[in-house]
């Protein structure tokens, strides 16, 4: 089935693979974490019933979430050992110890917290349960934090040196750290992480809406998830654009891929909206353009020069077509959201927030567009990076792991079958779960779950336990 | 000089993070290889909720192993990996089927029975390969500069599957003896009668593996036989004949959680005994600690906050560990 593929291609299409329904979960679960914490300390300062149904609603189905994220994580930390030895084995000084911090620092947290936070309300209290609660969402960030530091690294190498036998060995951690794209990767994707969930959430409260199924609760949800939106989504493209500039300065040949720049501009680039891309004769077709204001956006000057794909040898180039569509499916989303940030501000005003169906329809087929646009950004992040896995640096073909291309492709089919069949099914229940209505959510007939599974009877003698 | 110690005291932390895993994964992964002995709902419900508040945690210690391999030895994690190419792919899709069944068999009554197997499986598909992937290490892996040398079944042997199938009846042990402590009633019954014939097996199959090793390779043998290392070392074999003593006569006894620590003391002894045969070495037969380490500014960099955080997440985890303490109440919960 897959004899005609290298076990390059195999690895890099398996990798592609699991991180992609890898990043789904966390750009959910980042989002749906902190939107937790604000609810249970909402629920605290005021006591109103509503946020404590709206918290133990999105609480079952962050647990859901967060376990299809644990296992795909999992998976993902042994990956780079055993599909791309050679890259761990170079970058590891530089690398590994910043997902060790990772790890202690992010993953332990949530998951030492997670217990609690399902499970022991009754058995921890209000407040240590809130605690409990904000240190889970603390953890999600700091794992972002570290793993786009990680990331930003193998784009924008900075602070290292070279040994004898190859490895890149730490000179400045600092400059290790905050490379120069993690700034902008970081607050990029945390916004991109909260816009997903404000989908998510805002459209099941449209779902509610429009089944005509909506209490306070959904009504308090929706109008949640509106502002968070009418106030992120601006954020997200000022965020994006900083994030460009900072990318022309250090990897140029991505953005002209990402802009369809085949050629240079000495007196001021167009802005191509749309257009087909002929990688062969090395233009875009049909384009459709404004001139200049590529130069205006990305130089903040109309006639500023931009050089173009002319100026990068050819086996320099990233896989010129995929970047281009992916970022415009990605900004195209962003200003869609940005559309019904606005249209919520402007139902509001009007004071047809809760009636206008063509909102909460609106609203409903927008759900899932947070992920579709933290995909696309990552396809042009990472297709763009190529051919290097540590950009201008190491490449992709001299990473790769000593494995027979029999093995990874017998790995990669088990991947894709199981995880369709996983993550298909965690899908269905999670939609199963939004789709009814959070007043009615204890009325459904399935049982509610490990939720609660030590109760408020008066805790026995402690024991002797096996944490250490 | 001061590096080489570097590269000891993380050769410690590192083997300490994947006993702690092996010990609390070991009886969560337990639990699942027991899954199938009771078909009785209420009893799997209360056997899944034992661990559920803290299985999480546990296998974070899995990733502290391999990332902290990664961080600190990259070498070996770089030689390792692909050496384990196959068993570890396994593990890693075992460990996806058992980990989302925490939350899905919870989420659906038609499937409950696909959940609670994907549980039973995954658990009991991760216990072997895990105990395949120990053996194929202890056997040794081929290094030739700086990457694996040989083929992606070399890891198949009847040393592993031994070491396979003993991994795997260690962990029901450690899973039964934690039910024990946990549960109550007829359950609890049920899994001191288990316990029984579960601590004879993983009695038989630590001495067969245990009087496999040394003949493995020259090295072990000498270590272990030659004199006097064999006054020194004679002491951990001794000291497991007690812990499986102090077993016996505790399940005999019905005592609640002595059983689960002495099987938790055969544990860390046959760790400690695997230490023994390794040392210096990382990747036997021929990967040393020194030669694998990451260059010292790594292993500066990632111990300061090691140091610190090591203990802060130990108190924590002890923290949830007595959140969640004593009895499970099968009465309670579900609606
Ligand atoms: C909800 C998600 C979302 C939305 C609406 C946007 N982005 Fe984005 N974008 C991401 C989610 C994302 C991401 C998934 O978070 C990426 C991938 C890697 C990264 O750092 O962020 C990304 C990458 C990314 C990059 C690539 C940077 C690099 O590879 O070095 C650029 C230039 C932009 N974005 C710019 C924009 C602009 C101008 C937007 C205006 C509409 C925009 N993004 C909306
Ligand atoms: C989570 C969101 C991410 C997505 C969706 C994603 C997507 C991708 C894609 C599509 C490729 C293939 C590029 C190509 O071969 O043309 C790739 C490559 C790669 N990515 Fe990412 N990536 C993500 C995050 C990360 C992070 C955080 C890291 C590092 C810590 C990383 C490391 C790599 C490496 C090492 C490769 C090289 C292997 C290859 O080229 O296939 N990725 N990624
Ligand atoms: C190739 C890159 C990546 C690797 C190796 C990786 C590794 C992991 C691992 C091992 C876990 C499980 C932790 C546990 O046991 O509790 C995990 C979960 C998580 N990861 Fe990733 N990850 C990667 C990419 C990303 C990216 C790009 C983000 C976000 C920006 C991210 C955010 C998270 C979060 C928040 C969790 C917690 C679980 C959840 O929220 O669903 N990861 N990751």
């Amino acid at each position: 089935m897959l004899d005609g593929f290298s076990a390059e291609h195999l690895a890099r299409f398996q990798f592609a693979f699991t991180v992609s329904f890898h990043i789904i979960f966390p750009a959910f679960s980042i989002g749906l974490a902190s939107y937790l914490a604000v609810l249970n300390g909402l629920w605290l300062r005021t006591r109103d019933e509503v946020y404590l149904s709206l918290f133990n609603y999105w609480k079952k189905i962050f647990a859901v979430a967060f376990g299809m994220g644990v296992v795909s994580g999992i998976v993902m930390s042994y990956q780079f050992g055993t599909n791309w030895s050679v890259f761990s084995d170079k970058t590891g000084p530089i690398l590994g110890p910043l997902m060790a911090y990772e790890v202690l620092s992010a993953f332990f947290l949530e998951a030492g917290f997670l217990g609690i936070m399902l499970f022991g309300r009754e058995r921890v209290g209000d407040k240590l349960h809130f605690f409990a609660t904000a240190m889970v969402a603390f953890g999600t960030l700091m794992s972002a934090t570290w793993i786009l530091s990680v990331n930003s690294w193998m784009q924008t190498p900075a602070g290292y040196s070279m040994n004898e036998v190859g490895q890149f060995v730490p000179e400045n951690w600092w400059e290790i750290v905050f490379n120069p794209s993690f700034p902008y990767r970081l607050t990029h994707m945390v916004l991109a992480a909260y816009l997903t969930t404000a989908l998510v959430v805002g459209g099941a409260g449209a779902w509610h809406f429009l089944r005509g199924t909506a209490g306070p609760a959904s009504k308090k949800m929706f109008s949640m998830a509106m502002w968070m939106l009418a106030v992120v989504t601006p954020l997200q493209i000022v965020a994006g654009d900083f994030h460009g500039i900072n990318t022309y300065e250090y990897q140029p040949q991505k953005v002209m891929a990402m802009e369809g720049h085949f050629d240079s501009y000495p007196e001021g680039a167009p802005l191509i909206l749309f257009g087909i891309v002929n990688e062969e004769e090395k233009r875009v077709d049909y384009a459709v353009e404004i001139p200049k204001l590529s130069s205006l956006i990305l130089k903040h000057d109309l006639n500023a020069p931009m050089d173009g794909l002319d100026t990068i040898p050819d086996e320099l180039e990233p896989p010129i077509t995929i970047v281009f569509w992916s970022f415009r499916v990605m900004v195209g989303l962003g200003f869609a959201m940005l559309g019904l940030g606005l249209w919520s501000l402007w139902a509001r005003y009007r004071r047809t927030f809760y009636e206008s169906i063509w909102l909460h329809r609106a609203a409903f087929v927008m759900g899932p567009t947070g992920f579709v646009a933290v995909l696309a950004g990552w396809v042009t992040t990472e297709v763009g990076r190529q051919p290097f896995t540590v950009y201008g640096l190491l490449r992709t073909s001299d990473s790769l792991a000593p494995i027979a291309a029999p093995a990874v492709a017998a790995s990669l089919i088990a991947f894709i079958v199981v995880y369709f069949f996983i993550f298909g099914a965690g899908t269905f229940y999670l939609l199963r779960m939004m789709g009814v209505p959070p007043k009615d959510a204890d009325k459904i007939k399935l049982r509610e779950g490990p939720l609660r599974s030590t109760g408020i009877h008066p805790a026995p003698p402690p024991r002797t336990t096996p944490a250490e | 000089m001061f590096g080489l110690e570097l590269s000891f005291i993380w050769a410690g932390i590192i083997a300490f993070a994947v006993l702690v895993y092996v010990i609390l994964d070991g009886f969560d992964l337990g639990v699942g290889i027991l899954f199938p002995v009771t078909t009785d709902e209420e009893e799997r419900d209360v056997m899944m909720n034992s661990v559920a508040p803290v299985w999480d945690g546990n296998e974070t210690w899995l990733v502290m192993g391999g990332g902290g391999l990664f961080a600190v030895f990259p070498l070996a994690y770089a030689v390792v990996m692909p050496a384990l190419y196959m068993p570890i792919t396994l593990m890693l899709l075992a460990l996806v089927f058992r980990g989302v069944a925490f939350e899905y068999r919870w989420r659906t009554e038609r499937w409950k029975r696909v959940w609670d197997m994907a549980f039973a499986g995954g658990s009991l598909v991760a216990a072997f390969t895990q105990g395949i992937a120990l053996g194929a290490l202890v056997q040794g892996i081929e290094v030739a500069d700086r990457a694996y040398a040989g083929g992606w079944w070399d890891w198949l042997t009847p040393f592993s599957i031994l070491t396979g199938i003993a991994l795997t009846v260690g962990y029901a042990l450690l899973g039964a003896t934690w039910l024990v402590m946990k549960l109550e009633g007829r359950i609890q019954r049920h899994m001191q009668r288990l316990a029984l014939p579960l601590a004879v097996g993983t009695v038989c199959f630590m001495g067969a593996v245990s009087f496999a090793t040394p003949f493995l390779n020259e090295e072990y043998f000498h270590r272990w036989f030659d004199w006097p290392n064999v006054l020194f070392v004679s002491v951990v074999p001794t000291l497991v004949a007690i812990c499986i003593g102090g077993l016996f006569y505790r399940l005999r006894r019905m005592n609640d959680h002595l059983p689960f620590l002495s099987a938790m003391g055969m544990f860390i002894l046959g760790f400690i005994g695997i230490g023994i045969s390794f040392y210096p070495n990382i990747v036997p037969p021929s990967l040393t600690i020194v030669e694998a380490a990451a260059p010292d500014s790594s292993l500066k960099f990632a111990l300061v906050g090691t140091v610190i955080l090591i203990p802060l997440i130990l108190a924590y985890t002890a923290y949830a560990y007595w959140v969640f303490r004593g009895k499970i109440d099968p009465a309670e919960g579900y609606h």
